[in-house]
Protein backbone atom coordinates (compact mmCIF):
# COMPACT_ATOMS: atom_id res chain seq x y z
CA UNK A 1 0.00 0.00 0.00
CA UNK A 2 2.36 2.66 1.23
CA UNK A 3 4.58 1.36 -1.69
CA UNK A 4 2.14 1.79 -4.79
CA UNK A 5 1.85 5.44 -2.85
CA UNK A 6 5.02 6.28 -3.07
CA UNK A 7 5.47 4.82 -7.10
CA UNK A 8 2.07 7.25 -7.30
CA UNK A 9 3.96 9.97 -6.16
CA UNK A 10 7.28 9.48 -8.11
CA UNK A 11 5.19 9.62 -11.44
CA UNK A 12 4.19 13.53 -9.95
CA UNK A 13 7.99 14.17 -10.02
CA UNK A 14 9.53 12.01 -12.64
CA UNK A 15 8.93 15.41 -15.37
CA UNK A 16 11.21 17.67 -13.01
CA UNK A 17 14.01 14.38 -12.88
CA UNK A 18 13.74 14.08 -16.94
CA UNK A 19 14.41 18.11 -16.98
CA UNK A 20 17.98 18.73 -18.71
CA UNK A 21 19.37 22.38 -18.68
CA UNK A 22 18.81 23.36 -22.20
CA UNK A 23 14.64 22.73 -21.10
CA UNK A 24 15.36 25.21 -18.20
CA UNK A 25 17.01 27.35 -20.73
CA UNK A 26 14.60 27.77 -22.98
CA UNK A 27 11.41 27.70 -21.03
CA UNK A 28 13.62 30.56 -19.97
CA UNK A 29 14.00 31.90 -23.81
CA UNK A 30 10.19 31.00 -24.28
CA UNK A 31 9.51 33.41 -21.27
CA UNK A 32 11.60 36.35 -23.01
CA UNK A 33 9.43 36.08 -26.17
CA UNK A 34 6.45 36.22 -23.84
CA UNK A 35 7.95 39.41 -22.17
CA UNK A 36 8.64 41.21 -25.21
CA UNK A 37 5.59 40.21 -27.07
CA UNK A 38 2.94 41.34 -23.87
CA UNK A 39 4.91 43.99 -22.32
CA UNK A 40 7.19 45.59 -24.96
CA UNK A 41 4.41 44.82 -27.99
CA UNK A 42 7.25 43.74 -30.31
CA UNK A 43 4.82 41.83 -32.98
CA UNK A 44 2.80 40.37 -29.87
CA UNK A 45 0.31 38.16 -32.10
CA UNK A 46 3.38 36.23 -33.18
CA UNK A 47 5.80 36.29 -30.23
CA UNK A 48 3.11 35.38 -28.13
CA UNK A 49 2.22 32.21 -29.43
CA UNK A 50 5.95 31.38 -30.52
CA UNK A 51 7.35 31.93 -26.87
CA UNK A 52 4.13 29.77 -25.30
CA UNK A 53 4.94 27.05 -28.03
CA UNK A 54 8.75 27.00 -26.42
CA UNK A 55 7.34 26.44 -23.35
CA UNK A 56 5.11 23.63 -24.49
CA UNK A 57 7.88 21.56 -26.31
CA UNK A 58 10.61 21.56 -23.47
CA UNK A 59 8.55 20.32 -20.47
CA UNK A 60 9.84 16.37 -20.52
CA UNK A 61 7.64 13.68 -21.40
CA UNK A 62 4.89 15.42 -22.31
CA UNK A 63 6.07 14.45 -26.31
CA UNK A 64 4.01 17.33 -27.76
CA UNK A 65 6.42 16.91 -30.69
CA UNK A 66 6.54 13.49 -30.64
CA UNK A 67 4.26 11.63 -33.71
CA UNK A 68 0.85 12.15 -32.51
CA UNK A 69 1.14 14.97 -30.07
CA UNK A 70 -1.09 17.62 -30.72
CA UNK A 71 1.76 19.87 -31.66
CA UNK A 72 3.28 17.90 -34.14
CA UNK A 73 -0.30 16.92 -35.67
CA UNK A 74 -0.55 21.09 -36.23
CA UNK A 75 3.09 21.29 -37.81
CA UNK A 76 2.47 18.43 -40.00
CA UNK A 77 -0.26 19.51 -41.40
CA UNK A 78 0.67 23.27 -41.66
CA UNK A 79 4.09 23.93 -41.82
CA UNK A 80 5.55 20.73 -43.44
CA UNK A 81 2.81 21.42 -46.39
CA UNK A 82 3.42 24.24 -46.35
CA UNK A 83 -0.44 25.67 -46.20
CA UNK A 84 0.21 28.27 -43.13
CA UNK A 85 2.71 30.51 -44.86
CA UNK A 86 0.13 30.64 -48.09
CA UNK A 87 -3.15 31.33 -46.14
CA UNK A 88 -1.22 34.11 -44.14
CA UNK A 89 -0.47 35.96 -47.55
CA UNK A 90 -4.08 35.23 -49.04
CA UNK A 91 -4.81 37.65 -45.96
CA UNK A 92 -1.71 40.21 -46.58
CA UNK A 93 -3.00 40.25 -49.91
CA UNK A 94 -6.17 41.14 -48.92
CA UNK A 95 -4.98 43.77 -46.53
CA UNK A 96 -2.18 45.55 -48.36
CA UNK A 97 -3.37 48.56 -51.06
CA UNK A 98 -0.52 48.69 -53.62
CA UNK A 99 -1.54 51.43 -55.21
CA UNK A 100 1.24 53.74 -53.48
CA UNK A 101 3.81 51.83 -56.00
CA UNK A 102 1.24 52.15 -59.22
CA UNK A 103 1.09 55.81 -58.93
CA UNK A 104 5.09 55.78 -58.28
CA UNK A 105 6.14 53.44 -60.60
CA UNK A 106 10.17 53.99 -59.51
CA UNK A 107 9.45 52.53 -56.07
CA UNK A 108 9.88 49.52 -57.50
CA UNK A 109 13.51 49.55 -57.98
CA UNK A 110 13.70 50.47 -54.22
CA UNK A 111 11.14 47.32 -53.56
CA UNK A 112 14.34 45.71 -55.49
CA UNK A 113 16.94 46.63 -53.47
CA UNK A 114 15.86 46.36 -50.20
CA UNK A 115 16.06 42.68 -51.39
CA UNK A 116 20.02 42.72 -51.99
CA UNK A 117 20.27 41.45 -48.18
CA UNK A 118 18.97 38.14 -49.03
CA UNK A 119 21.38 37.38 -51.58
CA UNK A 120 24.61 38.98 -49.90
CA UNK A 121 23.80 37.05 -46.76
CA UNK A 122 23.25 33.79 -48.86
CA UNK A 123 27.01 34.61 -50.06
CA UNK A 124 28.37 35.07 -46.74
CA UNK A 125 26.56 32.17 -45.07
CA UNK A 126 28.06 29.80 -48.06
CA UNK A 127 31.49 31.23 -47.16
CA UNK A 128 30.98 30.30 -43.49
CA UNK A 129 30.48 26.68 -44.26
CA UNK A 130 26.78 26.36 -43.93
CA UNK A 131 25.40 23.69 -46.71
CA UNK A 132 23.52 25.22 -49.86
CA UNK A 133 20.46 24.60 -48.61
CA UNK A 134 20.80 26.20 -45.03
CA UNK A 135 22.09 29.27 -46.42
CA UNK A 136 19.38 29.75 -48.90
CA UNK A 137 17.25 29.81 -45.73
CA UNK A 138 19.18 32.03 -44.14
CA UNK A 139 19.80 34.72 -46.52
CA UNK A 140 15.87 34.77 -46.66
CA UNK A 141 15.74 36.42 -43.38
CA UNK A 142 16.88 39.34 -45.41
CA UNK A 143 13.29 39.36 -47.12
CA UNK A 144 12.16 40.69 -43.64
CA UNK A 145 8.86 38.89 -44.43
CA UNK A 146 7.66 35.85 -41.99
CA UNK A 147 5.68 33.82 -44.19
CA UNK A 148 8.07 34.23 -46.95
CA UNK A 149 11.29 32.68 -44.44
CA UNK A 150 8.87 30.20 -43.07
CA UNK A 151 8.13 29.46 -46.66
CA UNK A 152 11.39 28.50 -47.91
CA UNK A 153 13.16 27.60 -44.73
CA UNK A 154 10.20 24.41 -44.30
CA UNK A 155 10.80 23.63 -47.65
CA UNK A 156 14.15 23.55 -47.70
CA UNK A 157 16.08 23.37 -43.83
CA UNK A 158 13.20 22.61 -41.91
CA UNK A 159 15.64 21.48 -38.58
CA UNK A 160 16.56 25.59 -39.05
CA UNK A 161 13.13 26.61 -39.05
CA UNK A 162 12.89 27.77 -35.20
CA UNK A 163 16.24 30.07 -35.72
CA UNK A 164 15.16 31.48 -38.52
CA UNK A 165 12.02 32.69 -38.16
CA UNK A 166 12.36 33.99 -34.50
CA UNK A 167 15.16 35.72 -36.24
CA UNK A 168 12.70 37.32 -38.84
CA UNK A 169 10.32 38.06 -36.78
CA UNK A 170 12.37 39.72 -34.22
CA UNK A 171 14.20 41.21 -36.72
CA UNK A 172 11.03 42.96 -38.14
CA UNK A 173 9.75 44.02 -34.94
CA UNK A 174 13.28 45.85 -34.56
CA UNK A 175 13.00 48.08 -38.09
CA UNK A 176 12.43 51.30 -36.37
CA UNK A 177 15.69 50.52 -34.28
CA UNK A 178 17.73 48.82 -36.83
CA UNK A 179 16.93 51.28 -39.82
CA UNK A 180 17.49 54.61 -38.51
CA UNK A 181 21.33 54.87 -37.36
CA UNK A 182 21.98 52.91 -40.94
CA UNK A 183 19.93 55.52 -43.16
CA UNK A 184 22.14 58.67 -41.09
CA UNK A 185 24.67 57.08 -41.92
CA UNK A 186 24.28 56.42 -45.59
CA UNK A 187 22.87 60.24 -46.49
CA UNK A 188 23.63 63.67 -46.34
CA UNK A 189 21.91 66.23 -43.98
CA UNK A 190 21.25 67.88 -47.29
CA UNK A 191 19.85 64.56 -49.00
CA UNK A 192 17.95 64.14 -45.76
CA UNK A 193 15.63 67.21 -46.18
CA UNK A 194 14.32 66.60 -49.43
CA UNK A 195 10.83 67.25 -49.46
CA UNK A 196 8.78 65.67 -51.60
CA UNK A 197 4.98 66.51 -52.35
CA UNK A 198 2.17 64.02 -52.27
CA UNK A 199 0.69 63.68 -55.08
CA UNK A 200 -2.84 63.52 -56.26
CA UNK A 201 -2.73 60.64 -58.54
CA UNK A 202 -5.18 58.41 -58.52
CA UNK A 203 -4.99 54.99 -59.94
CA UNK A 204 -7.57 53.23 -62.14
CA UNK A 205 -9.72 50.42 -60.54
CA UNK A 206 -9.04 48.50 -63.55
CA UNK A 207 -5.48 48.96 -63.31
CA UNK A 208 -5.30 47.71 -59.68
CA UNK A 209 -7.63 44.58 -60.96
CA UNK A 210 -4.69 44.37 -63.37
CA UNK A 211 -1.83 44.27 -61.45
CA UNK A 212 -2.24 40.86 -59.30
CA UNK A 213 -3.61 39.09 -62.80
CA UNK A 214 0.07 40.40 -64.40
CA UNK A 215 2.24 40.04 -61.82
CA UNK A 216 0.97 36.43 -61.25
CA UNK A 217 0.74 35.32 -64.97
CA UNK A 218 4.23 36.99 -65.74
CA UNK A 219 5.88 36.28 -62.15
CA UNK A 220 4.84 32.62 -62.46
CA UNK A 221 6.11 31.86 -66.34
CA UNK A 222 9.38 33.87 -65.01
CA UNK A 223 9.98 32.36 -61.36
CA UNK A 224 7.43 29.40 -61.12
CA UNK A 225 9.30 27.76 -57.98
CA UNK A 226 8.04 30.79 -56.25
CA UNK A 227 4.41 30.38 -57.54
CA UNK A 228 2.83 29.76 -54.67
CA UNK A 229 4.21 32.81 -52.47
CA UNK A 230 3.06 35.18 -55.25
CA UNK A 231 -0.32 33.50 -56.47
CA UNK A 232 -1.63 33.38 -52.79
CA UNK A 233 -0.77 37.03 -52.09
CA UNK A 234 -1.98 38.76 -55.44
CA UNK A 235 -5.29 36.40 -54.98
CA UNK A 236 -6.34 38.06 -52.01
CA UNK A 237 -5.56 41.20 -53.74
CA UNK A 238 -7.51 40.71 -56.30
CA UNK A 239 -10.04 39.72 -54.32
CA UNK A 240 -9.94 42.89 -52.68
CA UNK A 241 -9.06 45.69 -55.25
CA UNK A 242 -12.55 43.86 -57.34
CA UNK A 243 -14.90 44.84 -54.37
CA UNK A 244 -16.92 41.87 -55.67
CA UNK A 245 -16.62 39.26 -52.68
CA UNK A 246 -16.01 41.18 -49.72
CA UNK A 247 -17.12 38.66 -47.29
CA UNK A 248 -13.76 36.50 -48.91
CA UNK A 249 -11.74 39.48 -48.76
CA UNK A 250 -12.46 39.91 -45.01
CA UNK A 251 -12.28 36.77 -43.76
CA UNK A 252 -9.20 36.25 -45.47
CA UNK A 253 -7.48 39.59 -43.94
CA UNK A 254 -9.27 38.87 -40.25
CA UNK A 255 -10.73 35.52 -39.23
CA UNK A 256 -8.17 33.29 -41.37
CA UNK A 257 -4.97 35.48 -40.68
CA UNK A 258 -6.10 35.10 -37.48
CA UNK A 259 -6.78 31.32 -36.89
CA UNK A 260 -3.22 30.67 -39.10
CA UNK A 261 -1.34 33.02 -37.22
CA UNK A 262 -2.12 31.45 -33.91
CA UNK A 263 -1.47 27.69 -35.54
CA UNK A 264 1.48 29.18 -37.28
CA UNK A 265 2.85 31.28 -33.93
CA UNK A 266 2.46 28.08 -31.73
CA UNK A 267 4.09 25.25 -34.29
CA UNK A 268 7.14 27.78 -34.88
CA UNK A 269 7.70 27.74 -31.24
CA UNK A 270 7.79 23.77 -30.91
CA UNK A 271 10.31 23.82 -32.74
CA UNK A 272 12.57 25.51 -30.52
CA UNK A 273 13.54 22.53 -28.60
CA UNK A 274 16.02 22.95 -26.86
CA UNK A 275 18.52 19.80 -27.95
CA UNK A 276 17.82 21.31 -31.29
CA UNK A 277 17.67 25.01 -30.72
CA UNK A 278 20.55 25.53 -28.35
CA UNK A 279 23.74 24.98 -30.75
CA UNK A 280 26.23 27.53 -32.11
CA UNK A 281 24.73 27.60 -35.45
CA UNK A 282 21.64 29.59 -34.25
CA UNK A 283 23.63 32.18 -32.72
CA UNK A 284 25.66 32.42 -36.13
CA UNK A 285 22.19 32.39 -37.73
CA UNK A 286 20.87 35.24 -35.40
CA UNK A 287 23.90 37.30 -36.35
CA UNK A 288 23.81 36.61 -40.10
CA UNK A 289 19.69 37.43 -40.15
CA UNK A 290 20.62 40.97 -38.48
CA UNK A 291 23.13 41.43 -41.08
CA UNK A 292 21.03 40.43 -44.05
CA UNK A 293 18.25 43.61 -42.53
CA UNK A 294 21.11 45.98 -42.44
CA UNK A 295 22.73 45.08 -45.64
CA UNK A 296 18.80 45.34 -47.02
CA UNK A 297 18.35 48.76 -45.83
CA UNK A 298 21.68 50.26 -47.16
CA UNK A 299 21.03 48.61 -50.75
CA UNK A 300 17.51 50.76 -50.74
CA UNK A 301 19.44 53.84 -49.15
CA UNK A 302 22.05 53.86 -51.68
CA UNK A 303 19.83 53.01 -54.59
CA UNK A 304 17.71 56.26 -53.10
CA UNK A 305 20.89 58.12 -53.21
CA UNK A 306 21.25 56.95 -57.05
CA UNK A 307 18.04 58.45 -57.80
CA UNK A 308 18.61 61.84 -55.62
CA UNK A 309 21.43 62.39 -58.29
CA UNK A 310 19.43 61.07 -61.64
CA UNK A 311 16.09 63.01 -60.24
CA UNK A 312 18.51 66.04 -59.91
CA UNK A 313 17.66 65.89 -56.02
CA UNK A 314 13.84 65.92 -56.14
CA UNK A 315 14.12 62.04 -54.82
CA UNK A 316 15.00 61.84 -51.11
CA UNK A 317 17.43 59.03 -50.64
CA UNK A 318 15.54 57.74 -47.45
CA UNK A 319 12.46 56.28 -48.87
CA UNK A 320 15.42 53.96 -50.19
CA UNK A 321 14.76 52.61 -46.50
CA UNK A 322 11.48 51.41 -46.88
CA UNK A 323 11.71 48.83 -49.81
CA UNK A 324 12.20 46.11 -47.37
CA UNK A 325 8.78 43.94 -46.95
CA UNK A 326 8.02 44.98 -43.28
CA UNK A 327 5.16 46.68 -44.12
CA UNK A 328 3.91 49.20 -42.83
CA UNK A 329 6.94 49.83 -39.93
CA UNK A 330 9.31 50.49 -42.71
CA UNK A 331 7.18 53.00 -43.93
CA UNK A 332 6.75 54.90 -40.47
CA UNK A 333 10.54 54.80 -39.97
CA UNK A 334 11.11 56.66 -43.01
CA UNK A 335 8.36 59.27 -42.06
CA UNK A 336 9.54 59.58 -38.62
CA UNK A 337 13.09 60.30 -39.97
CA UNK A 338 12.43 62.75 -42.69
CA UNK A 339 10.45 65.09 -40.35
CA UNK A 340 13.24 64.83 -37.73
CA UNK A 341 15.45 66.95 -40.40
CA UNK A 342 12.79 68.92 -41.95
CA UNK A 343 9.19 69.46 -40.13
CA UNK A 344 7.17 69.76 -43.04
CA UNK A 345 8.40 67.16 -45.10
CA UNK A 346 5.56 64.67 -45.19
CA UNK A 347 7.49 60.97 -46.89
CA UNK A 348 4.65 58.84 -45.55
CA UNK A 349 3.20 58.54 -49.19
CA UNK A 350 6.00 58.13 -51.37
CA UNK A 351 7.71 55.43 -48.22
CA UNK A 352 4.13 53.78 -48.60
CA UNK A 353 5.11 52.91 -51.97
CA UNK A 354 8.44 51.98 -51.74
CA UNK A 355 7.21 49.60 -48.55
CA UNK A 356 4.60 48.03 -51.03
CA UNK A 357 7.70 47.54 -53.64
CA UNK A 358 9.24 45.65 -51.03
CA UNK A 359 6.44 42.95 -49.98
CA UNK A 360 6.21 42.55 -53.92
CA UNK A 361 9.43 42.29 -54.17
CA UNK A 362 10.12 40.07 -51.53
CA UNK A 363 8.50 37.54 -52.65
CA UNK A 364 9.65 38.02 -56.67
CA UNK A 365 12.97 38.05 -54.71
CA UNK A 366 12.53 34.82 -53.13
CA UNK A 367 10.70 33.11 -55.82
CA UNK A 368 13.47 33.50 -58.70
CA UNK A 369 16.29 32.54 -55.87
CA UNK A 370 14.17 29.05 -55.59
CA UNK A 371 13.94 28.86 -59.51
CA UNK A 372 17.87 29.94 -60.22
CA UNK A 373 18.47 27.06 -57.66
CA UNK A 374 16.42 24.96 -59.35
CA UNK A 375 18.05 25.71 -62.50
CA UNK A 376 21.71 24.81 -61.29
CA UNK A 377 20.41 21.77 -59.54
CA UNK A 378 20.37 22.50 -56.40
CA UNK A 379 16.81 22.03 -55.08
CA UNK B 1 0.41 88.28 -45.96
CA UNK B 2 -2.24 85.17 -45.56
CA UNK B 3 -0.51 81.63 -45.83
CA UNK B 4 -2.58 78.72 -46.48
CA UNK B 5 -1.55 75.37 -44.92
CA UNK B 6 -2.97 72.33 -47.00
CA UNK B 7 -3.10 68.58 -46.48
CA UNK B 8 0.58 67.30 -47.55
CA UNK B 9 -0.87 63.74 -47.18
CA UNK B 10 -4.40 62.16 -47.53
CA UNK B 11 -6.29 60.89 -44.52
CA UNK B 12 -8.43 61.65 -41.47
CA UNK B 13 -8.24 64.63 -38.98
CA UNK B 14 -7.42 62.89 -35.62
CA UNK B 15 -7.02 66.32 -33.57
CA UNK B 16 -7.81 70.32 -34.03
CA UNK B 17 -5.22 71.75 -31.51
CA UNK B 18 -5.89 75.58 -32.32
CA UNK B 19 -8.96 78.19 -32.83
CA UNK B 20 -9.51 80.82 -34.69
CA UNK B 21 -8.10 84.13 -33.09
CA UNK B 22 -5.14 81.82 -31.69
CA UNK B 23 -1.39 83.47 -32.16
CA UNK B 24 1.24 80.40 -33.42
CA UNK B 25 4.68 80.49 -34.23
CA UNK B 26 6.40 78.51 -36.95
CA UNK B 27 6.66 74.80 -36.34
CA UNK B 28 4.41 74.99 -33.96
CA UNK B 29 1.70 71.42 -34.10
CA UNK B 30 -1.56 72.83 -35.48
CA UNK B 31 -3.09 69.61 -35.99
CA UNK B 32 -2.56 65.71 -36.36
CA UNK B 33 -3.80 63.63 -39.64
CA UNK B 34 -4.41 60.15 -39.31
CA UNK B 35 -2.53 58.48 -42.17
CA UNK B 36 -1.79 54.87 -42.56
CA UNK B 37 -2.90 53.53 -39.20
CA UNK B 38 -0.21 56.46 -38.43
CA UNK B 39 -0.43 59.70 -36.42
CA UNK B 40 1.20 62.73 -38.07
CA UNK B 41 1.65 65.80 -36.84
CA UNK B 42 1.32 68.59 -38.67
CA UNK B 43 2.67 71.95 -38.07
CA UNK B 44 2.33 75.50 -38.56
CA UNK B 45 3.96 76.70 -41.74
CA UNK B 46 4.12 80.53 -40.66
CA UNK B 47 4.18 82.29 -37.47
CA UNK B 48 0.75 84.49 -37.41
CA UNK B 49 -2.91 84.35 -36.79
CA UNK B 50 -5.23 81.49 -37.07
CA UNK B 51 -7.76 83.14 -39.19
CA UNK B 52 -9.79 80.59 -40.57
CA UNK B 53 -10.09 76.46 -40.14
CA UNK B 54 -11.19 74.23 -43.10
CA UNK B 55 -11.69 71.38 -41.24
CA UNK B 56 -12.83 69.52 -38.10
CA UNK B 57 -11.97 66.58 -36.72
CA UNK B 58 -13.37 63.30 -38.27
CA UNK B 59 -13.02 64.77 -41.68
CA UNK B 60 -11.45 63.14 -44.65
CA UNK B 61 -8.90 64.89 -46.18
CA UNK B 62 -7.35 64.03 -49.61
CA UNK B 63 -3.80 65.88 -50.90
CA UNK B 64 -4.45 69.68 -51.23
CA UNK B 65 -7.21 70.48 -49.68
CA UNK B 66 -7.43 73.85 -46.89
CA UNK B 67 -6.72 72.99 -43.30
CA UNK B 68 -6.28 76.23 -42.32
CA UNK B 69 -5.38 79.91 -43.08
CA UNK B 70 -2.29 82.26 -41.33
CA UNK B 71 -2.31 85.87 -41.30
CA UNK B 72 1.31 86.22 -41.12
CA UNK B 73 2.70 88.47 -38.77
CA UNK B 74 0.01 88.25 -36.14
Amino acid sequence: MLEAFANGFSGLLAGFMHLQISNVVMIIVGCVLLYLGIKKDFEPLLLVPIGFGCILVNIPLANLMEPHGFLRTIYDAGIMTELFPLLIFVGIGAMTDFSPVLENPVTFLLGAAGQCGIFLTLGLALALGFTELDAVAIGVIGACDGPTAIYVTAKYAPHLLGAVSVAAYSYMSLVPVIQPPIMRALTTEKERTVVMRATRKSVSKTTRILFPLVITILGGLIAPMGLPLLGTIMLGNLMRESGAVERLTKASANEIANVVTLLLGISIGATMDGKIFLQPQTLIILALGFIAICLDTACGVLLGKVLYITSKGKINPLIGAAGISAFPMSARVVMKEGQRYNKKNYLLMHAMGANAAGQIGSVIAAAVMLSVLKGMGII
Amino acid sequence: MKIELTSPIPGKIMKVLVSVGEVVNEDDEVMKIESMKMENPIYAPAAGTIITIGVKENDEVEVDDLLLVIEEGG
